[in-house]
């Protein structure tokens, strides 16, 4: 694959600080790297927040970013997972225009792939579907023929695997 | 329980009285006046400057002549505004300065409220780190860890944005100034390994040459780049900010490289075989292209800060460490090579290609600057503005010491020169302090001379007057067929008659013949600040000159007549 387009995870561990969102998001901007989501939420010890982010670019641009990044005062670490087995999730919520015809194909698609059905009116179902990325993907790809709303993603985020801990 | 409390202010300075500071560099106004009212009941020395850009260059000035934490205090809005040019100066070139700004209320921010700004919002790019303090009792602990920020590991700006609401409330003296910073750690030593391996290639190189930056001056490396280079007779080039630390009157200096560095600095460099930079980043005005920089070179970088590493060129050997340190263990593992015959070719290079200029006819800034450096025989401190007269002082001012000629690189700042002269001058009372300023940006900042005046201090203004924007007018000579645009400063004052209406001493010099007496005239004045106003030719260019984005190869010694391409560098 073309280096410039690859996808990268990268989580961070930083202080629960005003600001600290800016500073690592213009990290990412004066390179001209795209952030494809950014999930940031408060740790398990409070003082701190773990950040989940998802960008493409080049990997000797992530390099030297990383390095950017470790260095801002409120960052603990940062680092990368792109190839890495680590538990990765996300959660999305897909709204599918529906009539009475295609409502029981739709509600097969989605129950193949544990979907839960969290709205549902006369002309509309919401799903939320939690899994890795691609598989949200996949539902969505389903469910385009018969008309996607919106979709809503919340991002992906990650978890070390066993013992080792996260982004330490 | 009934403690003693003071006003967040009067702790604020009593914290910067324990950190050492001695003076501060300000201008006031009405979300600052909390502080300026405990600066009044306090013995600190204030420099009221005359513009909020002056006060961060002279913190500037202060800080990198004399390796403390310079301070600036300004009020909010335009005041800290004003600042910010400073600040991105000092950041390019990592200089510590804290700049504390006074700011609107806690509860007017973000309200567009009377000179309110987002002064976090408008720095983050040019800091090294900010602070907005919202509770009087976390002040204490704020201040000591800016100061912690600015002033160790690769040095920086720290701003701290003080609401008045802040500064005026009342907290207990004994308040703890106490801070944990996780997440900012610096690595002193370097890796062992990598030591190791730096010193098998430095023992083994047949052609290895010492570049040697700002990063080895700020960690004051001098003694252990002295010990290496007699050890091992390698010869050195220094980067414009690295001037002095490697005295330039050794027969192994190269002096400047780069973009109007020697012309025998730029053929070392290409003729190595090992390049060695000791806390330079490579930056384009030396390495042009950095994609392919002498690729027949092996590198090894030493730096402080991991980002440097291979963040332009492709280095072969990286130690993250403070450079002194790092060149101390190193020198342990270096074993004595065999250099003579390089050494041989690098003496024969500076004598055939030696810096030149024409010495008759009118006047010329070279010979006024060489003069001024024979003068004060490397003793002097030495600031300069930003153009061709920087470009002429980094070539014919010898430097012999460390932070004795401070320049703005990183950003080529017009305007530093003078100011950053005055707070050398108060960092250093008994020092002969020089500043070599065009006339195009000595006006950018000259307003800073009733601040000279009033604090009597014996600086030599040395203002290369070209009546032209020079370094432009030479572009535009060399890559836009001579089509001058906005370069020529027609409705220049009379700086003699503008000295005189500031109170401060003035000399002209229009011949060659009179450049010696003018200088010793001026240097043994010292009642107060002089301007020696030097008419020079107006149409000389910087040579030598390697056209921006160009290998060193690519040097120019002096004109040549046939057509140049515009050059393909950024700037
Ligand atoms: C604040 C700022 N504005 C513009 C420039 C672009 N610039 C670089 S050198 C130069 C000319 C400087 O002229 P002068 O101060 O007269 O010095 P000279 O080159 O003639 O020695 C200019 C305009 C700059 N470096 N800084």
């Amino acid at each position: 694959m073309d280096d410039s387009q690859k996808k990268h995870n990268i989580s961070l561990y930083v202080e629960n600080k005003p600001g600290v969102t800016i500073r690592i998001a213009l990290v990412f901007a004066r390179r001209g790297y795209n952030l494809e989501s950014f999930v940031g939420s408060p740790a398990q010890d409070p003082r701190y927040s773990r950040i989940n982010i998802e960008a493409t670019g080049d990997s000797k641009t992530l390099h030297l970013m990383l390095e950017q990044l470790n260095r801002l005062v409120d960052v603990i670490h940062a680092r990368e997972y792109t190839d890495e087995d680590v538990i990765q999730k996300e959660l999305a919520l897909i709204k599918v225009r529906c009539d009475n015809e295609s409502r029981t194909e739709i509600l097969q698609i989605s129950s193949a792939f544990k979907c839960r059905n969290v709205d549902i009116s006369d002309t509309t179902m919401t799903f939320q579907v939690t899994g890795r990325s691609t598989k949200i993907d996949a539902v969505r790809k389903m469910l385009d023929k018969f008309g996607v709303l919106e979709v809503v993603r919340t991002g992906k985020v990650l978890i070390a695997r066993g013992e080792e801990e996260t982004s330490w | 329980m009934n403690k003693k409390q003071c006003t967040a202010a009067a702790k604020l300075i009593e914290i910067l009285k324990n950190q050492g500071v001695e003076c501060i560099f300000g201008l006031p106004g009405g979300s600052a006046i909390p502080i300026f009212d405990a600066l009044a009941q306090s013995d600190m020395k204030l420099v009221l400057t005359r513009h909020e850009q002056g006060a961060t260059h002279m913190a500037d000035g202060y800080a990198r002549s004399s390796g403390k934490v310079g301070v600036a205090l300004v009020t909010s809005g335009p005041g800290a505004t004003n600042t910010l040019t400073g600040i991105m100066t000092a950041m390019m070139d990592s200089v510590p300065l804290v700049v504390l700004c006074g700011q609107q209320l806690t509860t007017n921010l973000g309200l567009d409220t009377f000179q309110e700004a987002d002064v976090s919002g408008m720095s983050y790019p040019i800091v090294k780190h900010s602070f907005l303090v919202k509770d009087p009792e976390e002040l204490p602990s704020i201040i000591n860890q800016a100061f912690h920020i600015a002033g160790t590991g690769r040095p920086g700006p720290v701003i701290v944005d003080l609401p008045k609401d802040v500064t005026s409330a009342y907290i207990d003296e004994d308040t703890s100034g106490e801070f944990s910073l996780p997440g900012y750690s610096i690595r002193k030593e370097g890796d062992p390994k990598a030591i190791k391996e730096a010193a098998d290639m430095i023992s083994s190189a047949e052609k290895p040459i010492l570049l040697i930056g700002h990063g080895a001056v700020i960690s004051g490396a001098s003694r252990e780049v002295k010990a290496i280079v007699e050890k091992m007779q390698i010869p050195v080039c220094n980067t414009l900010l690295g001037k002095g630390c490697f005295p330039e009157s050794h027969d192994l200096n190269l002096g400047m490289p780069g973009m109007h560095g020697t012309a025998y600095a730029n053929m070392a460099l290409c003729e190595s075989d090992l390049i060695i930079s000791v806390g330079s980043r490579w930056d384009d005005r030396i390495a042009g292209s950095p994609s392919d920089f002498l690729p027949q070179a092996k590198k090894i970088h030493i730096d402080i800060d991991p980002v440097e590493i291979n963040k332009t060129v492709k280095v072969d050997c990286a130690i993250i460490g403070d450079a002194k340190s790092v060149l101390d263990s190193l020198y342990g593992y270096l074993e004595k090579g065999n250099t003579q015959r390089w050494v041989k070719l690098i003496r024969r290079l500076k004598r055939e290609y030696p810096l030149k200029y024409k010495k008759e006819g009118k006047l010329r800034a070279q010979h006024v600057i060489e003069e001024m450096s024979r003068l004060t025989k490397g003793e002097a401190i030495v600031t300069t503005d930003v153009g061709q007269h920087q470009m002429w002082a980094a070539q014919f001012f010898k430097t012999e010491h460390s932070r004795h000629f401070l320049s703005s690189g990183g950003a080529g700042t017009m305007g530093f020169g003078f100011p950053a002269a005055i707070g050398a001058q108060l960092a250093n009372p008994g020092k002969t302090v020089v500043a070599v300023v065009g006339d195009g940006g000595f006006q950018m900042t000259l307003p800073e001379l009733s601040t000279a005046v009033n604090e009597k201090l014996p600086i030599k203004i040395l203002l290369i007057n070209n009546n032209y924007l020079g370094m432009v007018r030479q572009w535009q000579h060399m890559f836009y067929d001579n089509r001058l645009s906005g370069v020529d400063l027609v409705g220049n004052p009379d700086f003699i008659k503008l000295a005189s209406a500031y109170g401060c001493k003035g000399f002209r010099v229009k011949r060659s013949a009179d450049v010696r007496k003018v200088l010793n005239a001026a240097l043994e004045y010292n009642d107060g600040p002089c301007i020696i106003d030097a008419e020079v030719e107006k149409y000389d260019n910087v040579f030598p000159m390697v056209p921006s984005g160009a290998g060193l190869d690519k040097m120019l010694l002096s004109m040549p007549r046939k057509k140049l391409e515009k050059p393909k560098g950024g700037t």
